[in-house]
């Protein structure tokens, strides 16, 4: 895959929540922040490996560790997929940590698809 | 860029196997500890991504145990000691992929066998000493540039 450094094409929260027709749950107000790359993923250590600060997380998990492992990483904005909703601790913990959420009903694979089409790259270099 | 200060910061945590409220609690203040003291952005997020893997694993496979931290001028030192089942074949562990995790830990999110490798992959010096039946210890260390 292409090294996808280079490409120039960042989409603002608020359009990525257009694009996903997406409920923001969580709002740390930074929806206006340039988000350059994302990163598809249900296993915490693959997003911990792979991820790059301030990437989009996009995920079916909602439990807190999800919120911890993004602050771990630096990530800070998560779309939850298929309408998974997290509780209102994991909510609260995310807004602690100045993490957005997103809730989105469509499936990984066309939430994927539908940023990358829109010019939001991954965040692997590999 | 060594840190201004003279005597070794020191942080103790106990784990407790099971407990996935607490996970991240010792990672997010020792990440929090470094800002403090101007630590490079990019040497902090490695500190945190080691320690925050370590604890998982901690809490995922062990009874319980510790998690010290040491911040020094020059680095910051991390030890993991658990009381737990402890690791067979440390070579097999340390392979990506490798992981031994139930369902029910996949489930939420843990388990691809990437935690050892991602921690070694942000450490300098990376050591991990294991006796079966008895525990696991972890040591890490990251100097700072
Ligand atoms: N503290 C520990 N005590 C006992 N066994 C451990 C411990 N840490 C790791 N292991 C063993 O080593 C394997 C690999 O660990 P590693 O952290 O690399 O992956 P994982 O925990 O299975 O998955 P991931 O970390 O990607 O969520 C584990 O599945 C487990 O069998
Ligand atoms: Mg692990």
């Amino acid at each position: 895959m292409q090294n996808h450094k280079d490409i120039d094409n960042k989409l603002t929260l608020k359009e990525i929540a257009k694009i996903l027709e997406a409920e923001v749950i969580a709002d740390s107000g930074n929806s206006d922040i340039n988000i350059k790359n994302a990163c598809s993923a249900d296993m915490m250590s693959a997003v911990l490996y792979y991820h790059t600060p301030n990437s989009l997380l996009i995920t079916g998990l909602t439990q807190p560790h999800v919120i911890r492992t993004a602050e771990i990483a630096g990530i800070k904005s998560i779309v939850f997929v298929l309408d998974k909703k997290p509780d209102a601790r994991t909510i609260e913990l995310a807004r602690t940590k100045n993490i957005s959420l997103l809730s989105t009903s469509y499936c990984m694979y066309t939430a994927s698809g539908r940023l990358y089409k829109a010019g939001l790259p991954g965040c692997l270099y590999k | 860029m060594a840190l201004d200060i003279n005597e070794t910061i020191e942080g103790s945590f106990q784990l407790v196997g099971g407990n996935f409220a607490n996970a991240g609690e010792a990672s997010s203040q020792l990440k929090h500890a470094l800002a403090e003291l101007g630590v490079d952005e990019g040497i902090i997020r490695r500190a945190a991504i080691a320690t925050f893997e370590a604890e998982m694993n901690v809490i995922i496979y062990a009874a319980a145990g510790w998690l010290r931290y040491y911040i020094s001028s020059d680095r910051v030192r991390i030890r993991i000691e658990d009381m737990g089942p402890g690791i067979e074949d440390i070579e097999l562990a340390m392979q990506e992929g490798y992981s031994t995790a139930p369902d029910w830990v996949r489930e939420m999110g843990w388990g691809a066998g990437m935690g050892l490798p991602n921690m070694k992959k942000n450490s300098d010096e990376f050591k991990i000493d294991s006796v079966v039946g008895e525990g696991t210890t972890v040591e890490m260390t990251i100097n700072f540039p």
